[in-house]
């Protein structure tokens, strides 16, 4: 899965505008990642500051 | 906050805060509401504009002006200076933004016409019926319905709105600018330009800025191609900054996702109208995104009165702020998508000799056409494609 360093997140929202299943949100000053995400991996790539990572589910 | 409005805005920046200022204006019933605690922070922004086009559309106030500026300065990947400057008409070209302050001053004005503001307030859904639109709320935890027959979604590029309209706004990797500018103190710039710098090592598929904010404080920022990088904006930045400013100190970090996919199909649904970033109305050389929002959100403040008359909020009658938006902003990002295609193609080698073609002129209209009408007639075999395209459109 999709997970959020928050401590290098600046939620600017880059991930969310490239994200076409939804699955993202800026709420307020976090990103929430929900379980329409399919892992095509646009929003890793896009996120300025590497805030985005894949983590094992276990 | 009450339970029903004309129109409801969803995002306090440029974009919106002007589209609320000329629907209350008008005479409408207008909610501005704003996800953040704070208006105008965190910016976003790199925060330049044109001097001209910012006084079309709102009275000047120093305090929201940082630095003016005479001029830019271009360097290409060998280093080769382009000067782009109009200090022979007398002026200064464009400001420097202080967009925390800008922002809340555009949204006091949009009150002070009338309309209601309201902060830490998320929109979480958006249900349409019988010609009416429905916003979820959350405000401090509480959640409220408030409804409008318009919805004006300008809430940036993380936009809901236009996806819950069925709007299709979505980004790929080559159209959007992954950017990290750093506010830099006790640094040595030239106060009265803006400098950027062009070049596939140093940010591909875009460019570095040093915007001055004062006389030895500036914006330094990057945006790079999403789909061009190899590593993230701030890396790129990083290196720029170690190799340019090592003494400098670091006061502010601000981020962001510019869009550069030029003119979408369309921005209107049903009881729904899209501006700004949410509209993706950024300009896919520049990246500058202000003045579009801005205007684009009169625009949609201008339809949603026309729309109320009539009492018809369907997508037909909305169409018409397409055709507003379409015929001004839409024209310069669409030409200008058309450049930006053909640029992040260029390798260094080409960016150079497109700089050494053109660097001993000064170019004195300081703008995207001024510089590619020089560049096209000393380049014509290079920018073959772009001759027709460009030169037509002017």
């Amino acid at each position: 899965m999709i997970s959020v360093n928050r401590f290098k997140c600046a939620y600017c929202g880059a991930c969310i505008g490239v994200c076409r299943f939804d699955a993202n949100e800026l709420i307020e000053t976090w990103v929430e990642i929900n379980d329409n995400c399919t892992m095509c991996m646009a929003c890793v790539k896009v996120c300025p500051v590497g805030a985005l990572e894949v983590v094992d589910e276990n | 906050m009450k339970t029903d409005y004309d129109v409801i805005v969803v995002g306090a920046g440029p974009g919106g805060s002007m589209a609320a200022k000329t629907a209350a204006k008008m005479g409408l019933d207008t909610l501005l509401i704003e996800k953040r605690q704070e208006i105008g922070t965190p910016v976003r922004c790199a925060e330049g504009v044109s001097k001209n086009e910012l006084k079309d559309l709102i009275e000047l106030d120093e305090r929201w002006i940082a630095a003016d500026i005479v001029g830019a300065k271009i360097y290409a990947p060998d280093g080769t200076e382009l000067r782009m400057s109009e200090e022979r008409a007398g002026s200064e070209v464009g400001y420097v933004l202080e967009r925390k302050i800008f922002d809340r001053h555009l949204a006091r004005l949009a009150a002070r016409e009338g309309a209601e503001v309201i902060v830490k307030t998320r929109a979480f859904g958006l249900e349409r019926s019988n010609g009416v639109a429905t916003l979820k709320l959350m405000h401090q935890g509480e959640i409220f319905e408030v409804s409008a027959p318009i919805i004006i979604g300008a809430d940036g590029v993380e936009s809901k709105v236009g996806q819950w309209a069925g709007i299709n706004t979505s980004l790929k990797l080559n159209e959007i600018e992954s950017c990290v500018q750093y506010l830099m103190a006790d640094i040595d710039i030239e106060p009265e330009y803006c400098h950027f710098y062009l070049g596939n090592k140093v940010a591909p598929g875009g460019y570095v800025w040093i915007f001055p904010k004062g006389e030895r404080e500036a914006n330094v920022g990057i945006g790079v191609l999403a789909s061009r990088a190899r590593r993230t904006a701030k890396e790129y930045l990083d290196e720029f900054v170690k190799r340019t400013f090592p003494q400098g100190s670091i006061v502010e970090i601000v981020v962001g996702g510019v869009p550069v996919k030029g003119p979408i199909e369309r921005a209107v649904s049903d009881n729904v109208m899209l501006v700004g970033d949410a509209a993706r109305h950024t300009d896919p050389i520049t990246g500058g995104g202000i003045l579009n929002a801005m205007k684009a959100g009169i625009y949609a403040g201008e339809v949603a009165a026309i729309a109320i008359e009539r009492k018809d909020y369907s997508s037909k009658t909305l169409a018409l702020y397409d055709e507003k938006w379409k015929a001004t902003i839409g024209k310069t990002i669409g030409r200008n998508l058309l450049i930006k295609e053909k640029f992040v193609k260029f390798s260094d080698n080409e960016l150079n000799k497109l700089a050494h073609s053109i660097a001993k002129y000064e170019v004195e209209e300081m703008s995207v056409r001024g510089l590619m009408t020089r560049l096209i007639l000393k380049n014509p075999k290079l920018l073959w494609d772009l001759k027709d395209v460009f030169l037509k459109a002017r």
